[in-house]
């Protein structure tokens, strides 16, 4: 267990205007669960992306060592033929293939020139039985919810004979269930000899499987704390990724007091004609100004359709029920007419239809909002220019400039465009769908921080979330959603981990 | 860092955006060549841009629609079926040629808006509803044209648009046989473009952005102007700026205008980079789609005007392959095919490459089998060229 399976040295890696790496050295060794932990921007999926030749040799300057060889990956393909395999922050899976196609894909089992379905079918089941996946093969991977569709993404990459295992925020999107799973079956992969590097934001997980674990900051190696000495710990690692303690990573609230109902939803429900079955059924409830209000549940318990057919996008659904804003009933026809009426919905998803990522940080940020920065119709760029740096400066985002593409920022630092974008719109009811997912501590800290301060200055908010500690840490009360339906309501005195487990799984 | 090391940077930045400039004059300076002068003389420039107009204003609408990842492949015979009607509107319901204009721009932009209601509204695939349209279309110019053939126009003043002049001031003993007012707008046009590049580099210093070094700025903005004037002095050496080109001229700069500096531009490239985002940005990606399929209706309306102006007359032909000529001068021009990314200038260049490469070789005596091949393999070329530099730039 002692030798390293892989050893980076030096690894330097720039992008126009990024020093992404700076003179990385990261060592793994044969056995064990490696853990990769810093901030957002701090250049971890950059690093596996040099591992594995998506940066291939060449494009940045330092030496990989795998297996004893030094390696000069030229691309993707390499890396898995020396048995890298690496499974990225958004699936790569195609949607409308069977769950034994997917498994296959790029390496399909062949006699001659024709695939052998059979053996494929055989060998994919055995694949399956690994990851203790128990779905039908034939199955569509759309059809899948996204902890099994993580599964199979793993199943993929055992049947390419992998020896090292990547994988980048694999539990960013699974609820508790979920990820405990997933944990499992890395530690028994471990056992069958599997080598495994793990990027995690959530650093409860890391503590619970990390062998050894390794912080980043701003693309520097800051050290390498091995559980097995005891130096694995919350604070430490906090300390480390941020260069600075966090004490208490939720907020005082100076004042609980709240005012009229901002919003109330009577009697929504939502039917998918496509299905045919409800997708929400007869959903109640409020919002007070000034309050944050948790909405808890599992994945799929319908939490972001009921947002969403609120926010005037419902998608295809048939809906029934009465939106108030203010005591006064509204009906909201399309997004827009929700925005006018002071709501604003920060996607869960913000690649698939949250951000614009081919366009720059700053016309993401004003674009909910333009006709704020516009005279009769002409976007004055001044005015755009200064909003944006109030926003970079005031959510404290990370890039050389509001110039900068989207697609060319940390996770992170998108998911606090997005938010940006949104506050620009000055909401009176801002709707957080998962808001801090895939994001560091200290900027979990920053969005808590930002939305004390909103509720304090009036805001209503509703918070998403499938991480239970946040939604203790954060909300004044509590809905707990199940199988599309209101489960119970908690006020915050009163709820604990256990008491909205049971109501969410209770349907 | 030294002269040379800016040049080479700023070249390898923008080699996508360049790029085009770069090819257009190499082609035009091959063709200068190869026909002896022939090519860049007054007379041979001004035809190359009154028949470069009807396709430049086709490409400068196919932009936008492509932009928001459709396609319209019906502009063609639209086009010639509206000249058909502006013809028949003149000669057989006597309209005048002030009525006649706007009834087609508007049944342009009807047709249009009838696309843009199968595509939004239906969710029909633009390619298949426009193709439904091209073949309408074609049969409807056979059907107007059936019983007369080729319809003659005999007003004059529609007949300038396509083949008139601007007039000159008069009582000038300056300068005999150059046309004054082009060389005026000329001028003009230098000293707007170098004021507005000044004033748009100071506001960028102020930000701290990026600005292109002071040598090479120079040496852009006296490349442009050299630009503008050479094509300026050709153009008022023989009868001055042609009516076409006003006509393109002014297209370009309200469409140029309204992508770079409106919310309805800034609303077009956000559907067209990511629909649902723009949706949920409270963007109204139906509206959206009508006005920009509207204005490819009115754009190829005004098309099929240009045209029939140009020959005088409206036939049974008009129209074919348009399309392909106006996507093709899209896509040179650098517009992408997964959408959101586009420019109308630089969708003009193209349509100046594409009728370039046909004048010129027209000139040359090249047969019309080899042009199309020509013209295939620069299309192919521009776009291998297109997404190898884009892949590096990432
Ligand atoms: N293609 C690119 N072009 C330019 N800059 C990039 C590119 N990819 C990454 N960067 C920059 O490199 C730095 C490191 O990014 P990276 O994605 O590795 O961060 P990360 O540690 O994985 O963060 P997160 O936890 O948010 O996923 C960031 O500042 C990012 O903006
Ligand atoms: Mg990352």
């Amino acid at each position: 267990m002692n030798t390293p399976i892989l050893e980076m040295k030096n690894i330097i890696k720039e992008f126009p205007g990024v020093k992404a790496l700076n003179n990385v050295s990261f060592q793994v060794k044969e056995g064990e669960i490696h853990c990769l932990v810093g901030e957002n921007g701090a250049g971890k999926s950059t690093l596996m992306k040099v591992l594995s030749g998506v940066y291939p040799h060449g494009q940045y300057t330092g030496e990989i060592i795998f297996g004893g060889n030094v390696q000069n990956f030229k691309g993707i393909s390499d890396s898995e033929k020396t048995g890298i395999a690496i499974i990225y922050q958004e699936l790569a899976l195609i949607p409308e293939m069977t769950v034994y196609e997917n498994i296959f894909l790029g390496h399909e089992i062949k006699n001659g020139a024709i695939i052998d379905w059979n053996e494929t079918i055989k060998r994919a089941a055995e694949m399956l039985k690994k990851v203790r996946l128990n779905v039908n093969l034939a199955a569509k991977v759309k059809e899948l919810g996204v902890g099994k569709q993580q599964l199979v993404e793993i199943a993929k990459a055992l049947s390419k004979d992998v020896k090292l295992l990547i994988l980048d925020e694999p539990t960013a999107a699974l609820n508790e269930d979920d990820s405990e799973n997933l944990l499992n079956l890395l530690r028994d992969l471990k056992n069958h000899g599997v080598t495994c590097v793990l990027i995690s934001h959530k650093l409860k997980e890391v503590i619970e499987i990390a062998d050894s674990v390794t912080v980043l900051r701003d693309g520097q190696t800051i050290c390498t704390l091995e559980t097995q000495k005891g130096e694995v710990s919350e604070t430490a690692l906090i300390k480390y990724m941020v260069g600075r303690e966090i004490d208490n990573i939720y907020p005082k609230r100076e004042n609980r007091q709240f005012g009229e109902v901002v919003l109330n939803i009577e009697n929504w429900s939502a039917y998918d004609p496509a299905l045919g079955r409800s997708i929400l059924k007869d959903i109640n409830f409020h919002v007070k100004k000034g309050e944050i209000v948790g909405f808890a549940g599992l994945m799929g318990s319908g939490r972001t359709e009921l947002a969403l057919s609120i926010f005037g996008n419902p998608d295809g659904y048939n809906i029934t029920g009465e939106i108030f804003i203010m005591g006064n009933k509204k009906h909201f026809r399309r997004p827009q007419d929700a925005i006018n009426a002071g709501v604003a919905y920060v996607t869960e998803d913000r690649k698939g239809d949250g951000l614009i990522l081919i366009q720059d940080v700053k016309q993401n940020i004003t674009i909910a909002n333009l006709k704020e920065i516009a005279n009769r119709g002409v976007v004055n760029d001044n005015t755009e220019v200064n909003v944006a740096n109030e926003y970079k400066d005031s959510l404290n985002i990370k890039t050389p400039s509001i110039e900068q593409k989207i697609s060319n920022l940390s996770g992170g630092n998108q998911q606090k465009v997005s938010l940006a974008k949104w506050l620009f719109v000055k909401p009176n009811l801002l709707i957080l769908d998962e808001p801090t997912r895939g994001i560091d501590v200290g900027a979990k800290f920053e969005i808590y921080t930002i939305m004390t301060r909103l509720v304090e200055q009036g805001m209503s908010i509703i918070m998403i979330s499938s991480e239970l500690p946040e939604v203790l840490g954060m909300s004044d009360r509590v809905y707990v959603v199940s199988g599309g339906k209101i489960a119970g309501e908690l006020a915050i005195k009163d709820a604990t981990q256990e008491k909205i487990m049971q109501l969410a799984t209770n349907y | 860092m030294s002269f040379i090391q800016n040049a080479r940077k700023l070249l390898q930045q923008n080699i996508r955006e360049y790029g085009m400039y770069i090819a257009l004059f190499v082609i035009m300076t091959i063709f200068t060549i190869t026909t002896k002068g022939i090519f860049i003389s007054s007379r041979n420039i001004v035809n190359l841009v009154n028949q470069t107009g009807y396709i430049a204003v086709l490409a400068v609408g196919m932009t936008l629609v492509i932009v928001i990842r459709h396609i319209d492949l019906s502009v063609g015979f639209l086009g010639g079926f509206l000249g058909a009607i502006a013809a028949i509107a003149m000669v057989q319901w006597h309209l005048p040629v002030y009525l006649a204009i706007p009834l087609t721009l508007a049944l342009g932009v009807l047709a249009g808006t009838i696309t843009a209601f199968l595509v939004a509204q239906m969710k029909i695939p633009a390619f298949v509803a426009t193709l439904a349209g091209w073949l309408i279309y074609r049969g409807a110019i056979l059907v107007v044209t059936e019983s007369t053939g080729t319809i003659i126009i005999p007003d004059k003043t529609f007949n300038a648009i396509g083949n008139g002049f601007i007039p000159d001031i008069p009582g000038i003993e300056f300068l005999p046989g150059v046309h004054k007012l082009t060389l005026i707008i000329g001028v003009l046009a230098i000293v707007l473009l170098i004021i507005n590049e000044i004033n748009s580099r100071k506001k960028k210093q102020a930000y701290n952005f990026e600005v292109l070094p002071m040598e090479m700025f120079i040496i852009k903005l006296v490349f442009t102007s050299a630009l503008i004037g050479g094509i300026t002095w050709l153009l008022a050496g023989y009868q001055g700026l042609s009516w076409t080109a006003v006509v393109v001229l002014v297209v370009v700069l309200i469409y140029h205008f309204i992508t770079t500096q409106t919310v309805l531009g800034r609303h077009i490239y956000a559907v067209g980079g990511n629909p649902e985002a723009a949706e949920l940005s409270g963007i109204n990606v139906k509206k959206i789609t009508y006005i920009v399929f509207g204005s490819m209706g009115m754009l190829s309306a005004l098309s099929g005007i240009l045209f029939a102006s140009r020959l005088q007359s409206a036939t049974t032909t008009a129209g074919s392959l348009w399309e392909l000529d106006a996507i093709a001068a899209a896509f040179i021009g650098g517009v992408s095919p997964a959408g959101g990314i586009g420019k109308v200038v630089g969708s003009i260049i193209g349509a100046l490459v594409m009728l370039s490469l046909t004048s010129g070789m027209n000139l040359m005596g090249i047969g019309i089998s080899y042009q199309y091949m020509a013209r295939g393999a620069v299309l192919a070329a521009a776009v291998i060229f297109d997404v190898a530099t884009r892949n590096r730039a990432q």
